[in-house]
């Protein structure tokens, strides 16, 4: 790790069953091929403009995720493929979303990041950093008003830590008690730049500034992710107010798709380093073998399963089609 | 229909009060909306009747606020968002303007946003350049969001009822100065559709296109000109976003003089794009090209003296349209 965690966390591995757990592996899977074949799509020229992969940071958004209902909102990131995933969308839909074609989640008018799915509580992905924490807030807010016991998950990066609406809405998420959990996937690079070269002082204490209780995790980690979550969650439902979490990992891709030669802000032996030995998908599954719970050849045949729903997405996504001309000034007013 | 008296600002009260014993999901969200009632009392007694839960007094942070509002809107509430001064809209221009304006259009239809942003314009009330905008052409500029400048207490009640019950974003501006306007409204529920113009004075020669403020101004320059023999007609958009046309465009055919008067900055403003829609629907009816004004292309300054020469009089107005009308 390139920072020492200060944990607190304990692992709930007990607390999922297996079959649960291999649900976990199998939605890591399909986040980490869906960015595989993401980035296909774009070197092949199939999609148009740039793409943001999540590749890497898989944990966090199962972890976090598997801790939710599905009536929980979320919001999420221009990296936000994998939150998108996590909470419950489907890869085809996706797909087709990405390549701009009709059968998409936003009619082909969002595309990468601005996916959003509301029917699985996904108030969308937000193209301007740090963008959705007023929405998340407010939805946490909504659901204390309208008294249904939802909670608001508002996912960001550690660059979203330099935007003042974040502390706007901490405030406000504090004073009134709102159900919401601030989770801060710090994958140490805002854009180009390390985090340290544009973040004064701690991370946490910031939220701590409002009264927030906060946790840090190793993000890699799912169990760990997913147990501590569980916690915040708990108490968010109960009336008990925000939590923060910071999520410790790394994105093994360039900030977008085309930022392929990168080592002027990060090495090659930094990146092999976190593939090598933190690596979510790897991790999970040795926790799984050694422990006995399941064999790498269940594991195995559950990550073909997922490969071959990945190839069938991005093929009905090829094959579907454009939207009509006609549709370029529908859905401006509802 | 029996009517009664009430200010503007009485209006606006009636329309939230109305609205939120109608629909349990209107809230209020703002700086000191609760017990204060605003800097402007407009939202006075609202807490009394409604809470603390729907008259929500928020910190100072008018980013973090209204992009709160998006997100209850997202989710199943109506907010009414309070923004103190049109001034500090720019403040929230990202969760307007990003956030607001495109969850419709971006996610394809699926979620909408029905939130109304309430704020004000208007200067001459001596509160200097950061207090005293008219800032409604940065929104009517985006598409995704409707914007509404009532001019009279009857439109600022029927049409802020209408933005309450939207299911998309808009933006309400009040006159700062016309809160304590009176005018006649009637006892029975009304709403007042978005996107109608309203004929404010019937006339032959010239007509008067004003938008909130300006309203009176023109219907004031309207008088003077009667007085030299010339018959304007004083029209009043109502909302920018959407824009009646088609009324604009038939009266400046029937007048064959038009001129726009919006208390907003001139340049670029939105003087220029009713001008170019008369322009453009009226052509061939012109006798003389349509001319805009505009508040003066400078920061409002302090001074009275200084401040009064920034924006529209019946004087100046009454001026252009004699000297459009061929008058010397």
């Amino acid at each position: 790790m390139a920072k020492q965690t200060e944990t607190t966390a304990g692992s709930k591995t007990d607390a999922l069953d297996v079959e649960q757990w291999l649900h976990v592996y199998e939605q890591m899977a399909k986040i980490r091929e869906f960015e595989e074949k993401a980035n296909e799509l774009y070197l092949k020229a199939i999609m148009p403009g740039l793409t943001h992969l999540y590749s890497g940071q898989e944990a966090v958004a199962v972890g976090v995720c598997e801790a939710l209902r599905r009536d929980d909102y979320v919001t999420s990131t221009h990296r936000g493929h994998g939150h998108c995933i996590a909470k419950g969308a489907s890869v085809d839909l996706m797909f087709a979303e990405l390549l701009g074609k009709e059968a998409g989640y936003c009619r082909g008018k969002g595309g990468s990041m601005h996916i959003a799915d509301p029917k699985s509580g996904n108030l969308g992905a937000n193209a301007i950093v740090g963008g959705s924490a007023g929405i998340a807030t407010g939805a946490a807010l909504s659901a204390k008003m309208r008294g249904t016991n939802q909670v608001a998950v508002c996912f960001f990066g550690e660059g979203a830590l330099g935007q003042g609406l974040l502390y706007e809405v901490m405030n406000m998420a504090s004073l009134w008690k709102l159900p919401i959990i601030y989770v801060c996937e710090n994958n140490l690079y805002n854009e180009y730049t390390h985090y340290s070269e544009a973040l004064a002082g701690d991370v946490t204490a910031r939220a701590r500034a409002f009264g927030i209780p906060t946790e840090t995790v190793d993000g890699q980690d799912v169990q760990l992710v997913y147990g501590t979550m569980q916690r915040l969650v708990e108490r968010a439902r109960l009336g008990e107010g925000p939590a923060f979490l910071e999520c410790l990992t790394y994105r093994y891709y360039g900030h977008h798709v085309g930022d392929i030669n990168r080592t002027y802000y990060r090495s090659k032996e930094e990146e092999q380093q976190w593939r090598d030995h933190h690596d979510p998908l790897k991790l999970l599954a040795d926790k799984l073998v050694s422990s006995k719970l399941t064999d790498q050849e269940m594991l195995e045949r559950i990550y073909a399963d997922v490969k071959s729903e990945v190839e069938t997405g991005v093929q009905f996504a090829i094959d579907a089609s454009y939207p009509d001309p006609s549709q370029v000034t529908e859905d401006v007013y509802a | 229909m029996p009517e009664r008296e009430i200010t503007f600002a009485e209006a606006i009260r009636e329309a939230l009060a109305e609205e939120m014993r109608r629909d349990p999901h209107v809230f209020i969200i703002g700086e000191d909306v609760a017990e204060a009632g605003t800097p402007f009392k407009v939202l006075s007694g609202l807490v009394e009747e409604f809470g603390k839960e729907r008259v929500l007094d928020s910190p100072i942070s008018e980013p973090g606020f209204t992009g709160m509002g998006v997100g209850a809107a997202m989710t199943g509430m109506r907010p009414v968002v309070d923004i103190m001064f049109g001034d500090v809209l720019t403040l929230a221009m990202g969760q307007i303007v990003n956030q607001a304006a495109k969850v419709h259009y971006m996610s394809g239809g699926r979620m909408n946003v029905p939130i109304v942003f309430r704020t004000n314009l208007g200067a001459t009330r001596r509160s200097a350049a950061q207090h005293s905008q008219s800032l409604h052409a940065w929104v009517s500029h985006v598409p995704g969001l409707k914007v509404a400048i009532p001019s009279t207490p009857y439109d600022a009640k029927g049409l802020l009822k209408t933005a309450i019950r939207d299911e998309n974003p808009v933006v309400f501006f009040e006159d700062k100065m016309m809160h304590k306007m009176k005018g006649l409204v009637p006892e029975e529920e009304y709403t007042i559709p978005f996107g109608v113009a309203d004929v404010k004075m019937k006339g032959e020669d010239i007509t008067l296109v004003a938008t909130s403020s300006m309203v009176q101004v023109a219907l004031g320059a309207a008088e003077k000109l009667k007085e030299i023999g010339l018959s304007a007609e004083v029209i009043d958009p109502r909302t920018t976003t959407p824009l009646d046309k088609q009324t604009l465009v038939e009266s400046a055919k029937k007048t064959s003089r038009a001129i726009v008067i919006d208390e907003g900055y001139e340049q670029y403003g939105a003087t220029a794009e009713i001008a170019s829609v008369i322009a453009d629907g009226a052509f061939y009816y012109l006798d003389a090209p349509v001319k805009r004004m505009g508040a003066m292309n400078v920061p409002i300054p302090f001074s009275p003296v200084l401040e009064d020469l920034t924006v529209p009089t019946e004087e100046t107005v009454f001026q252009m349209a004699k000297s459009l009308c061929g008058r010397a």
